[in-house]
């Protein structure tokens, strides 16, 4: 017997799965086979633990943020479920500083919310108002950083890179989502190598995860590939080359190539790494990148199961820029997730 | 017990997927028709289909198989590549050191998607 809480309202699961439970009292819960493959019946433990079996089969960083197969839960204690990830929540935040990295990235310092969890390599929604709004990976770390560290490239008609860059000061109060995204180191495999791989301000989470890995003490290598289309673009250039002659099992790798070559860094990484067999691979940037990126680390030996990714969504189009909701990207549905500008 | 519990559920279920998907994108004859795909989409898509092939818990249903694969019969799909996917779930479970005999129950079981894989 336990007490189930879904949506402000309480039930006694009685021996039931939680989809059988929510079921019987008039929920709608997704849900397809019944039986823990399909992954349909995805939800969130919000409060309360799971027993380990309703998590079976599912990608480490979703058991790390708590979601389990609602048709192969018996909760044997006090359980508080939801549907939707973290993400969904909003809270108050302030802007503490802005500092120009390179020309047109400008990394936003905001206070962390009382309360805000979030793991390095995710990502926030960020709002201008309420009809704008952008995803931004997270550069900070939870453990190191007192604040929340977002990396901004100015897009030519931007409506929130552009209120970002000419608007904002210190002092001012914002708004921003919970964090979210699959995409983000998790304790548990230091003799892991990890293969970082990004374009542009995909190197922010990038640069988060791998300080969060060294930091906690990883012994696998890490190589971070970073691709930009102009030297000015490796931002990050001296941050990272002190963090490679702080810890000698970290390697930064900058790529530079003009036209569209840069996206092509994860062939390098490729081509000098060879066999991923045993690696964890992230990969954050521009689409291009990683689509291609994903499928030929796959073919290259990687665990589908050990391959993150972060694709920026780009909004490039001067005065075209959408203004409208754009679907919020689940957390939960894959490896994938959708960012902006 | 059934052919899924004897192939070992879904701990062989996870370790065949990567295996089975990653020889089909590198055999020459079919991986053309994953060009492009969504690669996160197609590996749930391929787990679907094995889980089916194995005997597991599946709502595989002829007409989804119809109708994901209409559009690559238009072009050219055809029993060769069929064998083919066979081919290499075979190949996979031989990897992963599975009977001769458990191995043919599943082409058995694959083999009756073929009318609707290839829209006769």
């Amino acid at each position: 017997m336990a007490r189930l809480r879904f949506r402000d309202q309480e039930y006694e699961t009685a021996g039931r799965s939680v989809l059988d439970c929510l079921g019987e009292n008039g929920h709608d819960i997704p849900h397809s086979c019944r039986s823990g493959v399909c992954h349909g019946c995805l939800m969130r433990a919000v409060r309360g633990a799971v027993p380990t079996r309703a998590q079976d089969g599912l990608r480490d960083t979703l058991v790390a943020q708590g979601f389990f197969l609602a048709c192969q839960c018996h909760p044997e204690q006090a359980l508080e479920a939801a549907l939707e990830g973290a993400g969904a929540q909003q809270f108050a935040a302030r802007v503490l500083a802005r500092r120009l990295l390179g020309p047109g990235i400008m990394c936003l310092e905001i206070s962390r919310p009382a309360n805000y969890e979030y793991r390095a390599g995710q990502y926030l929604r960020l709002f201008r108002d309420a009809s704008a709004w952008r995803n931004y990976s997270l550069a900070s770390v939870p453990g190191l950083d007192d604040s929340l560290h977002l990396h901004v490239r100015l897009v030519p008609g931007g409506a929130v890179s552009g209120w970002v860059h000419e608007r904002l000061v210190a002092g001012q109060e914002i708004t921003i989502s919970g964090a979210q995204g699959e995409c983000f180191h998790f304790p548990g495999a230091p003799d892991k190598d990890l293969l970082l791989v990004g374009t542009g301000t995909g190197a922010a989470p990038l640069w988060a995860i791998a300080r969060d890995a060294l930091h906690s003490g990883h012994r696998g290598r890490v190589h971070l590939y970073h691709g930009s289309r102009e030297e000015a673009g490796q931002y990050l250039r001296k941050d990272l080359a002190a963090l490679q002659a702080r810890w000698p099992n970290f390697h930064y790798h900058p790529s530079v190539a003009p036209g569209g070559g840069h996206a092509d860094v994860a062939q390098i990484a490729l081509r000098e790494i060879g066999d991923l067999a045993h690696w964890r691979v992230y990969l954050c940037g521009s689409p291009r990148m990683v689509d291609s990126a994903r499928l030929e680390c796959f073919l290259a030996g990687a665990a589908s199961a050990e391959i993150f990714a972060d694709a920026f969504l780009p909004y490039n189009a001067a005065g075209a820029d959408p203004g409208l909701p754009v679907p919020v990207a689940p957390a939960i549905a894959g490896a994938c997730d959708g960012h902006a500008e | 017990m059934g052919l899924y519990e004897e192939l070992g559920g879904a701990p062989a279920l996870n370790a065949a997927v990567d295996i089975f998907y990653r020889k089909v994108l590198k055999d020459e004859r079919i991986n053309k028709f994953f060009s492009g795909v969504d690669m996160a989409k197609q590996a749930a898509k391929q787990k679907a289909f094995l889980t089916m092939a194995f005997g597991g818990p599946s709502n595989y249903t002829g007409l989804d198989m119809r109708k994901g694969h209409a559009r690559l019969v238009q072009q050219g799909l055809n029993d060769t590549h069929f064998d083919a996917v066979v081919e290499n779930l075979a190949a996979t479970l031989r990897e992963l050191k599975v009977s001769d005999n458990l191995i043919s129950q599943v082409a058995a079981i694959a083999e009756t998607t073929r009318k609707d894989v290839l829209g006769r």
